[in-house]
């Protein structure tokens, strides 16, 4: 299935690593981020959770 | 006021409520006609009568201009209302510039107008989503900058430090649609209203499906999901169930979904691997879509008391249910099994209108309850008519899909019967037709009860307005963000890198979704073995040419599609004689590519020599005549008009600057071969006893329908078929 990029692509020298670099590139970003939200203090996300109820209006009766 | 800037270090500002209150008068009156002409198009399956015999209301003409209105000034009008509203309250400040903020009300109003008009003349490129012309693409792209300046420039001047997750759905929005618009934009115009694409076939399908799903994925869903993340909380007074959810849901969702788009195309000529792409990563997609619409329902977990009570709170229940309905079938209908049977049928109308009808509409009905209240500082005219407007648009919603799923299996199903001979059970395609007409008419009743309850909408709205007064300005206190702030190293990277600096937000979501379309389209582009070119297969002629030009405007393909599957039944149906799929080579000179999406009448690929020209002749007259009980709309207006022979020359030009080899100087001696066959055409046709000109559009339509899939067709085989037909 993938003779199409892999035949005119192979002049390309080292070529194989693009795709296991790709990968490596979004496995760890997306890894770091599971670890980063897993690992954030639950304060930090309830304050921002909260930021659409401070909207500081001082001529209106908010929620 | 300074007295207390000076105590405590406050500002105080002004929220702009003018801009917003604008845009939603405009996504409520565009609703009305989006919708209205929504209901036009569905009556027309049922009374061909409703096209009127006249060019500018036939479907063809008037089912672009149904989805133009409810996707890009229904749901358009409706994003720009709820990020004006909630991105000025989120960063603590007034818009950027008020001056921005009308150009681009009235620019996109401009916009749409002009759309209202050119659709209707039959001003199209062809392309399905994007069908407006060169001029309005430009003025597009240029409002769309006018309100990515805005909506960075209030972001950058904000008083909180921290980005709320609605703003990255907004920054994905802005630059995904911006990459989209222009990469499938490009076009080689021709006269003020008329260019070619500048990709052909194979390549143009997968940029415009690249372009055609993300316009789903980054019009219609991530700007809603950001006013998911914003309006739910404020409507239940309860924050987001998992913030922690959102920014994973948020970077999953941007980045797998770019890729999705050759779903659209499987078993069509597109490349395998291509294909394999859009399969797989539509599976993924299910993934961060249910994240997201989890994250919005649980946010109401133990609030369902007030979901009992409050319209608002159940339009959004239905909103975000619909959104994981649409949002599991979509994976669904990608597997390639499943799509053999969905694709080409009313299955995809169904799944379209749960996200259109129960996602976006009641999504911005919901904001609309909640934000004209607000803005006119008062109540609700009724809770009890809103209640009713639920729930006539929710029926709405149910008898519009159900018999559009109904419809779509039944045709699947029949399209592909086989007597224990061999033959199709259902030969004559118009059977498949006229069998779910009642279903067709089921659906028009769904889409009028959906639209009678936006009339009671409107009807509320206006009586609350009424009784408040608007407040064009709303005054608000914050402190000032310290200049010059460097976040501390033990702040995580997360935030340093993207929470709290939004440009670069703004270009890592560039990224993120330019390398799913780069590694798409580039392939596709370069390889030359994904598009094997075949010999016999030559350009078109100059009246073939004129004659596809008004296939085009005619917009032929929102209704008969050009690709036959490589399926049993579809080549036994469509190629008799060859038994030949659709091949990329076939479509190398098609500027733009004609596949279409839907099959409501059969595929056309090869049409050529398959009817004498005078079938064509009386068809186009009276459908009915030659096909008892069609629903197609005659064209009488073909035989009227002439076609264009002044630009005839400058096509064929345009033609050779986009690659296609006709020869050098070909564009003196193109009018004059067109000439020639259109005579031969009208000698044709008197041999059966028509008289008529060879200057009219129709005999230009004749050439290019007789021309089709005939490059690599058994011409003698089909004479002979066509024969063998006749004697029984």
């Amino acid at each position: 299935m993938l003779k199409f990029i892999k035949h005119h692509m192979e002049t390309i020298a080292g070529i194989e690593i693009y795709p296991v670099i790709s990968f490596l590139i979004f496995f760890i970003f997306f890894f770091g981020l599971t670890i980063y939200v897993i690992r954030v203090d639950k304060k930090v996300f309830k304050e921002i959770s909260n930021i659409p109820f401070n909207d500081n209006e001082t001529d209106h009766e908010e929620a | 006021m300074s007295e207390n800037e000076n105590k405590s270090g406050l500002e105080t500002f002004q929220y702009d409520n003018t801009t917003v209150r604008n845009f939603l008068i405009a996504t409520s009156i565009f609703g009305v006609v989006g919708m209205s002409v929504g209901l036009l198009v569905a009556l027309q399956f049922v009374w061909p009568e409703a096209n009127f015999g006249l060019q500018y209301t036939t479907f063809g003409r008037v089912r672009p201009l149904h989805t133009n209105a409810v996707i890009f000034a229904f749901v358009g009008n409706g994003i720009f209302a709820g990020v004006y509203y909630s991105l000025q309250r989120l960063c603590k400040t007034r818009m950027f510039s008020d001056l921005l903020s009308k150009i681009h009300f009235w620019g996109w109003q401009l916009i749409i107008l002009s759309a209202a008009i050119t659709l209707p003349l039959g001003f199209t490129s062809g392309k399905e989503y994007a069908e407006l012309e060169w001029p309005i693409d430009i003025a597009i792209a240029l409002v769309w900058v006018v309100f990515g300046i805005n909506m960075l420039g209030t972001i950058l001047k904000r008083r909180e430090r921290h980005l709320y997750v609605a703003i990255w759905f907004y920054i994905a929005t802005f630059v995904t649609v911006a990459m989209l618009h222009i990469v499938n934009s490009f076009e080689l115009p021709i006269s003020l209203m008329k260019s070619y694409s500048w990709y052909a076939g194979v390549q143009d399908a997968l940029v415009q499906w690249w372009y055609g799903h993300n316009a789903v994925a980054f019009f219609l869903t991530t700007p809603y999901l950001g006013l998911m993340y914003y309006f739910i909380p404020k409507a239940s007074g309860r924050p987001i169930y998992s913030y922690r959810l959102s920014i994973i849901h948020f970077w999953a969702l941007i980045f797998i979904y770019i890729w999705a788009g050759p779903h659209h195309l499987l078993y069509s000529a597109l490349p395998d691997w291509a294909q394999a792409l859009g399969v797989v990563f539509s599976v993924m997609l299910i993934l961060p879509s249910w994240g997201g619409m989890l994250n919005g329902l649980l946010t109401l977990r133990g609030a369902w008391d007030t979901v009992r009570e409050s319209a608002i709170l159940k339009f959004m229940v239905v909103a975000v249910t619909c959104y994981g309905m649409a949002t599991f079938e979509g994976p669904l209908l990608s597997l390639k099994n499943v799509n053999a049977i969905g694709h080409f049928t009313d299955w995809i109308i169904g799944h379209v209108h749960i996200g259109g009808l129960g996602w976006n509409g009641f999504l911005t009905f919901a904001m609309l309850y909640y934000l004209i209240p607000k803005l006119y500082d008062t109540k609700l005219h009724s809770e009890k008519l809103a209640n009713v407007h639920f729930w006539i648009g929710t029926l709405g919603i149910i008898f519009y899909a159900i018999p559009m799923y109904w419809a779509g299996f039944t045709q699947a199903l029949m399209w592909k019967e086989f007597n224990p001979d061999g033959t199709l059970v259902y030969n004559n395609f118009l059977e498949t037709v006229t069998q779910i007409i009642p279903m067709y008419a089921l659906r028009a009743f769904g889409g009028f009860l959906y639209l009678v309850g936006v009339f009671v909408m409107i009807y509320n709205l206006m009586a609350t307005a009424r009784s408040g007064s608007f407040k064009a300005n709303t005054e608000a206190q914050a402190a000032p963000l310290t200049k010059g702030y460097k976040a501390p190293k033990t702040e995580h990277w997360h935030r340093r890198i993207f929470e709290w600096k939004p440009v670069s937000m703004l270009i890592w979501s560039l990224v993120m979704v330019a390398i799913g379309g780069i590694i798409e389209l580039v392939p596709t582009f370069l390889v030359e073995s994904n598009v094997p070119t075949i010999s016999t297969v030559k350009p078109y002629t100059s009246l073939e040419l004129e004659g596809r030009d008004i296939y085009i405007r005619e917009g032929c393909y929102t209704c008969h599609s050009q690709m036959i599957r490589p399926f049993r039944d579809e080549v036994v149906r469509y190629d008799p004689v060859d038994l030949e799929y659709s091949k990329a080579g076939e479509f190398v000179y098609d500027h733009p590519f004609q596949w279409g999406s839907k099959r409501t009448g059969p595929d056309l690929h090869r049409l050529g020599k398959k009817y004498p020209d005078s079938w064509h002749y009386y068809h186009m007259l009276q459908p009915t005549s030659m096909s008892p009980g069609s629903i197609m709309p005659p064209y009488p207006w073909l035989f009227e008009q002439n076609w264009d022979k002044e630009s005839l020359p400058k096509k064929i030009r345009a033609m050779q600057t986009l690659g296609v080899p006709y020869p050098e100087g070909y564009d003196g001696q193109a009018l004059a071969d067109a000439e020639v066959q259109a005579s031969e055409i009208v000698e044709a046709l008197k041999a059966d006893e028509i008289e008529t000109n060879p200057d009219k559009e129709i005999i230009a339509l004749i050439a290019y329908l007789q021309r089709l899939g005939t490059d690599i067709k058994n011409l003698d085989g089909v004479a002979q078929n066509r024969q063998s037909e006749n004697q029984k």
